[in-house]
């Protein structure tokens, strides 16, 4: 049994890295759906859309594998946390579908273009409000019985919930405006320049407001972040969180630097990542379900294990090189010559 | 309103209705990947003028029906768990990691190489492109394999055993992926996919060639590409129907009498029924046409051989007849019209009428979505067939289900329902108008002229070139 046991910790942080990976490559590109809504010159919204039509796709698949993974390694966490959250993952998938036609259609038409653009800022905000209120309703508990949800159909939906789901949409209109300000030149940069500053005080203060709410949602939170031996955890995290948010905001507006901005933004939620797990771990539905309560037998594990150690690194491999390729600024003025 | 609704049946109605619109768009990608990549191959090889400015034209087409295919796909890959989640915990360490495999050997690859096949034949090279077209071709069947055997296995479940909790473990993953129908689903619905293309690109020639477009080399080549394909596969898949009938027959004969429409067991040779009204009440055909003895020859071969019928099967395991015996006869009749196509085009083919025979262009014309029909009824054939389980006598389909409650269920399915007709109505149309413009010689391909396509997938495929995208207007005007 010992090897089971680590292999479904392996299972975990696998899950928790492709989850990961979805959030700040999706993050990025569905902010930049958000901010298209204070874009509104034809120009402006085209560079925008062209600075992430050629990864987006790359980046959903992560989120089928994040879906996948979590039914193949935890098919009883899948089993209760997709009822439990049932309508806002509908609603996540349904904004992903008009986001995802746009991109394609909205080249295709003149007359409805408009029509195509309104539907891609209006799927980017959704599908990104969904995914945030997805996580405050895991957060704040999930009635379990036996193997299954207990609870109605709009449990997800609270305070707390909908202030999880804000923070997300300024966290990806954060990572969204600070990717602009990589990729582009001149006056798209500088705006993008000063939303990345609204965006990044509002996902700051949200940061705050969550985390001061979130240890009082269940006694091991609490437990967790201030009593010993988890205080000495948990405690640096808000202190990097803290000093990560001043280096951002300098480099955005002293320095004016160009790509560290987008580094920084992205160190700041692989810290919230940090304080998330401190907080759950080794929960997968916090104080219901452990990992091991809910991880697939063994001979599942090993058998996906095996192609996952050999796929997921040449995976990476392949989109770091596509990134690398694309490195380099959009050049906006280039085509009025 | 919506509460007094079964939840159950909006949980079936909704997955039907998401899972056959998402099938629609693999079954036309999976074959016209194929096509694309012979068309390439081909150009290659002869250099004609004909097969690039074929391939051009029907990459466009297939950019689109991708996306679609991907966004649709994606829903269905949340669903399980959403609205199938007691059926996700008991059979997920069987299928779980099926499906986990799909997206990392066949999703990653075809996201991976799209953009090269698209837009890289300039900057790759002729060789690589001609690889990555080959890799997309190959995802796609991949695709196809994983999903149809985590499929299979529902319907022939094998390789596991019942844990403590209720769980399926595994016992010899073999087994699991090798189950009894599997050979013959997967070799039924690839060769149903090439078909759904063949009639698509058929109907598409043909109605050039009745607009006066005989001259045009690539409506030509394409006419006659398809017409071959339908004379040579149709007669294959008829084939390898009965083979999937005789293999469900024995792994699953409530089904084949629902089909068949044999509500009662014949001890010496059964009828085969062309027409009838079934009655699930009173348990009988009426107004029953049928020949003789035939399904015994047929499903037996042998005009005596006994059949037996739902009578021998208790009523809670009997699917609904009615829904199974239609759907059967609208894919058995589209398969031999199929067929009359074939048959029909060597004659003209023989006589040299190929590119001028009017009723021959007509008969395409009207066949083209004859394979998107074919297939939709053939999955309600499986699928509905299959009832009352989900997983082949182990789980009923009202156990599998998620614990919702009607207002939910029918509220996302009214949502499902009106954005698919919006957004892939939409799309459709723009496939249309791309289909109604004859390809030219210097057919364009996806140049920078069409936006990024945000197939492009994770590959370096659309360059950054801001001509492209800021002069819009000067290339995708209304047509
Ligand atoms: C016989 C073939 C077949 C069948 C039965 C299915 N699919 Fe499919 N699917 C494909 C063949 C395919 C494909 C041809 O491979 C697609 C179409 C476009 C694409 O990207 O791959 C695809 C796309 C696709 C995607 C998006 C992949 C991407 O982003 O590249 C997902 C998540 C699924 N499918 C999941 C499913 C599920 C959960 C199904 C069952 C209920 C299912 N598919 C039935
Ligand atoms: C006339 C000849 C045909 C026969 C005898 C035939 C027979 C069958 C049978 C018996 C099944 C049910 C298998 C099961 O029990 O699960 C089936 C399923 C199916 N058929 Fe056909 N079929 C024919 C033509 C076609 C055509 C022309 C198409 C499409 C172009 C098609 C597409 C499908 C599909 C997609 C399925 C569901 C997947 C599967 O179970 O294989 N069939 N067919
Ligand atoms: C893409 C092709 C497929 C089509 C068109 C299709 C079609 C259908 C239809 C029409 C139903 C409804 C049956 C009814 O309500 O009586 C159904 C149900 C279902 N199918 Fe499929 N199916 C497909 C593939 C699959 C695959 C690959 C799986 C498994 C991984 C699957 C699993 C299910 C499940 C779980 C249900 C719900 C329970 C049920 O009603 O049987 N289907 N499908």
């Amino acid at each position: 049994m010992d090897i089971s046991f680590d292999l479904t910790v392996a299972w975990a942080v696998l899950l928790v890295l492709s989850v990961f990976i979805y959030v700040v490559l999706d993050g990025f590109d569905l902010g930049v759906g958000i901010l298209f809504s204070a874009f509104h010159e034809r120009r402006e919204r085209d560079v925008l859309m062209n600075s992430v039509a050629p990864v987006w796709d790359g980046n959903e698949t992560w989120l089928i594998l994040g879906g996948g993974g979590l039914f193949a390694a935890f098919p009883l966490a899948y089993a209760i946390i997709m009822p439990a959250l049932y309508a806002p993952i509908i609603a996540m998938l349904l904004a992903l579908i008009f986001r995802g036609v746009a991109f394609e259609a909205r080249w295709r038409t003149e007359r409805a273009k408009k029509w195509w653009d309104r539907g891609f800022i209006a799927g980017s905000v959704v599908a990104a409000f969904a995914q945030g209120v997805a996580l405050g309703a895991l957060l704040q508990g999930i009635e379990v019985e036996g193997r299954a949800y207990a609870g109605g159909w709009y449990d997800w939906l609270s305070w707390f919930s909908v202030i999880t789901g804000l923070a997300l949409v300024a966290g990806y209109g954060l990572l969204g405006a600070t990717w602009l300000v990589m990729k582009t030149d001149g006056d798209i940069q500088e705006k993008a320049r000063s939303l990345a500053w609204g965006f990044g005080i509002a996902t700051v203060g949200f940061i705050v407001v969550v985390s001061a709410f979130t240890p009082f949602l269940e006694a091991s939170y609490a437990q967790r972040w201030f009593e010993m031996p988890g205080i000495l955890l948990a405690a640096p995290v808000p202190l990097a969180i803290a000093a990560m948010a001043v280096l951002m905001f300098r480099s955005l507006a002293i320095h004016k630097h160009e790509y560290r901005p987008f580094v920084l933004a992205l160190l700041l939620f692989a810290l919230c990542f940090a304080g998330l797990g401190i907080s759950m771990y080794p929960f997968i539905i916090p104080t219901e379900v452990t990992i091991w309560d809910a991880a697939t037998p063994w001979i599942s594990q090993i058998f996906m294990f095996v192609g996952a150690v050999i796929l997921i690194p040449i995976i990476l491999a392949y989109t770091g090189y596509a990134y690398w390729v694309f490195r380099g600024k959009i050049d906006p003025e280039k085509g009025y010559h | 309103m919506l509460s007094s609704f079964d939840p159950v049946i909006l949980a079936r109605i909704q997955f039907a209705f998401t899972v056959s619109f998402h099938f629609l768009f693999p079954a036309f990608s999976i074959g016209l990947a194929s096509f694309l990549a012979v068309l390439n191959g081909l150009y290659l090889k002869t250099k004609n003028e004909a097969y690039l400015r074929l391939f051009q034209f029907w990459v466009k087409i297939f950019a689109i029906g991708f996306a679609m295919g991907v966004v649709s796909g994606i829903t269905m890959s949340y669903q399980f768990g959403t609205n199938w989640s007691v059926f996700s915990d008991v059979a997920g360490p069987v299928i779980g990691p099926l499906m986990a495999y799909e997206v990392l050997t066949a999703f990653f690859l075809e996201a991976g190489f799209l953009g090269i096949m698209l837009f890289g034949r300039d900057r790759v090279g002729p060789t690589l492109h001609m690889v990555a077209v080959l890799a997309v071709a190959v995802g796609t069947a991949i695709s196809a394999t994983w999903i149809l055997s985590v499929n299979s296995w529902m319907h022939t479940p094998q390789g596991f055993e019942v844990a403590e909790n209720g769980q399926y473990i595994p016992t010899d993953w073999l087994e699991v992926i090798f189950t009894p129908s599997f050979p013959y689903r997967l070799a039924h619905t690839l060769t149903a996919a090439y078909l759904t293309t063949a009639f698509i690109v058929g109907g598409v020639g043909a109605w050039h060639l009745l607009k006066g477009r005989r001259d045009n080399p690539g409506v030509r080549t394409m006419f006659s590409m398809a017409m071959w394909m339908a004379a040579l596969v149709a007669p294959l898949q008829i084939v390898l129907g009965d083979m999937h009938g005789l293999n469900t027959l024995e792994y699953q004969p409530q089904k084949v009498m629902a089909m068949e429409g044999h509500y009662e067991s014949h001890p010496d040779g059964a009828p085969l029924y062309l027409f009838g009204i079934p009655d699930d009440e009173n348990q009988e055909l009426d107004y029953a046409i049928g020949i003789p003895k035939l399904s015994s020859l047929i499903l037996k071969h042998h005009l005596d051989a006994p059949l037996a019928g739902l009578d021998t099967i208790p009523d809670d395991e009997q699917p609904p007849v009615s829904i199974v015996f239609w759907s059967f006869r609208i894919m058995v009749g589209l398969g031999f019209l199929m067929l009359g196509v074939g048959m029909f085009s060597l004659w003209a083919r023989f006589r040299g009428s190929l590119f001028t025979n009017k009723w021959l262009h007509r008969f395409a014309l009207a066949m083209a979505p004859s394979g998107l029909v074919a297939v939709i009824a053939g999955w309600v054939t499986t699928e509905v067939g299959r009832q009352p389980y989900t997983v082949y006598n182990m789980l009923r389909t009202t156990d599998s289900v998620s614990p919702l409650g009607a207002p939910a269920v029918g509220t996302s399915l009214m949502f499902f329902i009106l954005v698919y007709f919006i957004v892939f109505g939409a799309g459709t149309f723009y496939i249309l108008r791309l289909m109604a413009h004859a390809p030219e010689a210097g057919e364009p391909g996806l140049t920078k002229a069409d936006g990024p396509v945000r197939t492009a997938g994770i590959t370096p495929g659309v360059e950054e070139d801001p001509e492209r995208f800021l002069h819009p207007e000067e290339t995708t005007e209304e047509r």
